[in-house]
């Protein structure tokens, strides 16, 4: 009976977390120069916007939704930053929190957009971003008249490099959004009231609650992570351009999934998102490492998303044999 | 008559979840053709049972002999190669496809590598007339009521051959008439030698067609008996392990006092005529009519769970304005909804987040959830109900139907709502269970809420209810009180506006 007890525990809790851990021992004796100081923080570093995005998508599926346009919005928000950061009338000391809100207040109008349409014509979520995955590309390339924006002021280019106790600042940022994510789901009625309506919508709306106004609030800050997620990979790269984030959904998709989100919605975590992130980071370094190409990189990555996802189910039905 | 085989045996089955054992070492001998009743109560390891012989559970211990060989099937369709059917009380119809697509779902008959939509349809109207349906086998399943759902799932049973027939309380949502019709189905069946295991909590079923029925209480098996060789109460008390006094209870001291909520000139798209109605504080108001009747759509208008077109609604004599079910709750009216499954419960969710889930605030400060409070004022409920589960983390998938409709009252009486609106609160829920939720109706009125119950069970209503009102082809067709209660007034007025709609043509067409 105790050995049954682990067993369901382990299948429960620990499957990512294990996953992971084999894949850096793997890559540790396998890969040379994988176990080292500098590939560490190269790791968090690489792991760290896909990490914010992916929070905000699981938010999004956790309420059974999905969203297409992280990686236009990403880019329409880091223009309208990079606009503002550059601009010449206005004063540094001004123009970086100005532009900092102004990324997030694009991204989160963009996710407001999204859950309004959604909810208030019912149409699926996948429909609605997809078009808005069109709408902040052209938006971005429109206003930005597809031109790239470099030179921002040095002190907003050293933030990006900046590290504590030797660990990257935009990983420290982005794990506080994971923990506060987590703290969201797991503490607050809004979180509740999210697992709830994923779980079954029509009986949170029968029991007296708005559920319309859950769902716009959850793409609505969905958004803001694309806003935040805009701001790192500016601090990132030193420029802001209207061809970023192509593919960043399936990125963002990928870890929620891998991480143990059920795309019907109503179950999943954050802490499994960011272990699916950090599978998804660790996977692409150490492949790079063993020097495999862009191409073979790309299919090993596919083939883990579905074969994580296939676990995942066999998983599931081991977890009631063990119950 | 001689000895029949055993079609079916089970030996020492026992199958144990977390911190309960559902089955214990259970005994039962099923004879090729006979109708086997299983009754019991909620929790007592009936659905454990069926779900063991269709293979969606594995016993932990003990043997199955099918037909005189080992049975021991992996999954349902093992069940269904062997000849083994279930038809259960939730509905597995897929709602966008035709009732014909439904029912020959597993099997459709096929041309050239495509449907046959024409053998399709005609197999289809044979057995919707063997059901008793008539509708046309085109009719997408989720324009369907609830009761011609049941009968759905019955003829899809009966599109392939089987030997033993289970069926999971076919009658819940079955109007009299429907019932008749399917009792004569079963016994079409037993002359063509089908072996039927029925289970109900309706009791006088068991001697309309049960030849043997078998009591289950806890795990155990209690015993088989001959339906000859027994009466109600005896296995009233072979359920429950006690003897019952009366069925229903009834209050004389709570007397219903000032009107709480008045209804005027309600209209929705099932009620195109208007519909007014009150209810007093501690009054038991009964609703009677036929299943589609338009009593539920009146209902779910007034909560807002359906727009409605027209009409005004007074609590208290005030006018209050309600568009959608959080201004009903805010104004203190609940809905307890017929089908728990899809709008009750959030199946997949522990217990505690599902009685809470109505008033957040109560167990919440400044957003953030207080789980330790949540938890306590969860368990108070699930014990004043007696609500048996292993613990409040558990899963409401996971508990029986009797225990599953607990859940629902437990998690509106945690709102402390004015108006409750009880739509079918005893549907598929045994004697023992009913009688602790009516007692509790009392309770509830005799601390001055206004009740509303909405049933298909005329017996129930006239047991427990101040007054009723009767719906009919959408409109009220008739209110009697206490006083003057009669189950054959109140039929004639559930079939008035029908018979009415009937004469009209005959007229028109006779003209």
């Amino acid at each position: 009976m105790r050995a049954r007890r682990w067993m369901y525990l382990l299948l429960r809790e620990a499957g990512i977390g294990v996953a992971l851990v084999l894949i850096c021992v793997i890559f540790a004796i396998i890969a040379p120069r994988f176990a080292s100081y500098a590939n560490f923080t190269n790791i968090l570093t690489q792991i760290s916007i896909n990490t914010v995005i992916s929070v905000g998508m699981t938010f999004v599926i956790l309420l059974g939704g999905i969203d297409l346009s992280v990686g236009s919005v990403l880019a329409l928000s880091t223009i309208v930053a990079g606009m503002t950061i550059s601009h010449k009338a206005l004063p540094v000391g001004a123009a970086i929190p100005l532009a900092v809100t102004a990324s997030v207040v694009v991204g989160a109008l963009c996710g407001l957009f999204n859950g309004f349409v959604s909810t208030r014509w019912k149409i699926h979520s996948f429909v609605v971003t997809l078009g808005m995955l069109n709408i902040a590309r052209g938006a971005a390339l429109q206003i930005s008249d597809s031109r790239t924006i470099f030179s921002f002021p040095g002190v907003f280019n050293r933030f990006g490099t900046e590290t504590v106790f030797g660990i990257p600042i935009i990983f420290i940022m982005a794990l506080a959004l994971v923990i506060l994510g987590s703290f969201v789901l797991g503490k607050t009625v809004f979180g509740r009231m999210l697992y709830a309506i994923g779980n079954n919508e029509e009986a949170v709306r029968l029991s007296g609650h708005n559920t319309s106004g859950y769902k716009i609030a959850a793409f609505t800050l969905c958004g803001a992570s694309v806003g935040i997620a805009g701001i790192m990979y500016m601090l990132r790269l030193n420029m802001a351009s209207p061809i970023l984030g192509v593919g960043f959904e399936l990125n963002a998709i990928a870890a929620v999934v891998i991480g143990g989100t059920s795309m019907m919605g109503g179950k999943g975590s954050l802490i499994g998102t960011f272990l699916g992130a950090s599978i998804i980071g660790v996977l692409n370094n150490g492949l790079l490492l063993l020097g495999m190409g862009d191409f073979a990189r790309q299919i090993v990555t596919g083939l883990i998303i579905v074969a994580a996802v296939v676990i995942d189910t066999y998983r599931a039905k081991l977890l009631v044999r063990f119950q | 008559m001689n000895k029949k085989s055993n079609i079916l045996e089970l030996r020492e089955i026992t199958k144990t979840f977390p911190g309960v054992v559902a089955l214990d070492s259970v005994h039962l001998d099923i004879e090729e053709g006979e109708v086997h009743v299983l009754v019991g109560e909620n929790g007592a390891g009936k659905s454990s049972l069926i779900k063991i012989l269709c293979g969606i559970y594995y016993p932990d211990k003990g043997e199955i002999t099918y037909a005189g060989s080992i049975y021991s099937p992996r999954n349902p369709t093992d069940a269904l190669r062997a000849g083994i059917r279930v038809v259960y009380q939730e509905f597995n119809l897929l709602s966008y496809l035709s009732v014909a697509e439904n029912i020959f779902f597993e099997k459709l008959p096929q041309k050239a590598g495509l449907v046959d939509y024409r053998l399709l349809y005609e197999k289809t109207n044979q057995l919707l007339e063997m059901v008793g349906l008539d509708i046309s086998p085109k009719m997408p399943v989720e324009l369907l009521g609830v009761a011609q759902m049941q009968l759905i799932e019955i003829a899809k049973a009966l599109s392939s051959q089987s030997r033993v027939l289970i069926l999971d309380e076919p009658t819940a949502t079955l109007t009299s008439r429907e019932i008749d019709t399917l009792f004569e189905i079963i016994a079409r069946l037993k002359a063509a030698n089908v072996t039927i295991v029925y289970i109900s909590h309706r009791l006088q079923e068991i001697f309309e067609i049960g030849d043997r029925v078998t009591v289950l209480r806890n795990g155990s098996k209690v015993g088989t008996r001959s339906t000859g060789d027994v009466s109600i109460p005896e296995i009233v008390s072979m359920m429950v392990g006690r003897s019952m006094e009366e069925e229903y209870p009834f209050d004389e001291n709570v007397k219903p006092r000032k009107v709480m909520l008045e209804v005027k000139g309600l209209k929705c798209s099932a009620n195109p005529q208007p519909v007014s109605f009150s209810v007093r504080k501690g009054e038991l108001l009964g609703i009677a009519g036929l299943v589609g009747s338009g009593r539920t759509e009146a209902m779910r208008a007034v909560f807002g769970a359906d727009p409605k077109t027209s009409g005004e609604i007074y609590l208290k004599e005030n006018e209050i304005t309600i568009r959608n079910p959080r201004d009903a709750v805010g104004n203190g009216i609940c809905l307890l909804t017929e089908d728990r499954k899809d709008q009750g419960l959030i199946s997949d969710m522990p217990c505690y987040v599902n009685i809470t889930i109505t008033d957040l605030a109560q167990v919440s400060r400044y957003g953030l959830l207080d789980n330790v409070l949540e938890k306590s004022a969860s368990k108070k409920l699930v014990d004043d109900l007696g609500i048996k589960m292993s613990s409040l983390d558990q899963w409401v998938s996971n508990l029986s139907g009797g225990n599953q409709q607990k859940v629902v009252l437990a998690k509106w009486l945690f709102r402390d709502a004015d108006v409750l609106i009880f739509d079918e609160p005893t549907r598929g829920i045994d004697v023992g269970a009913k009688y602790e939720i009516y007692l509790l109706l009392w309770k509830l009125a005799n601390l001055g809420k206004a009740i509303i119950i909405v049933s298909s069970d005329l017996p129930e209503i006239l047991g427990i209810c101040h007054r009723i009102i009767v719906f009919s082809s959408g409109k009220i067709s008739g209110e009697v009180d206490r006083g003057e209660f009669d189950q054959e007034k109140i039929l004639s007025m559930a079939y008035q506006e029908y018979i009415k709609t009937i004469e009209d043509e005959q007229r028109v067409s006779g003209s």
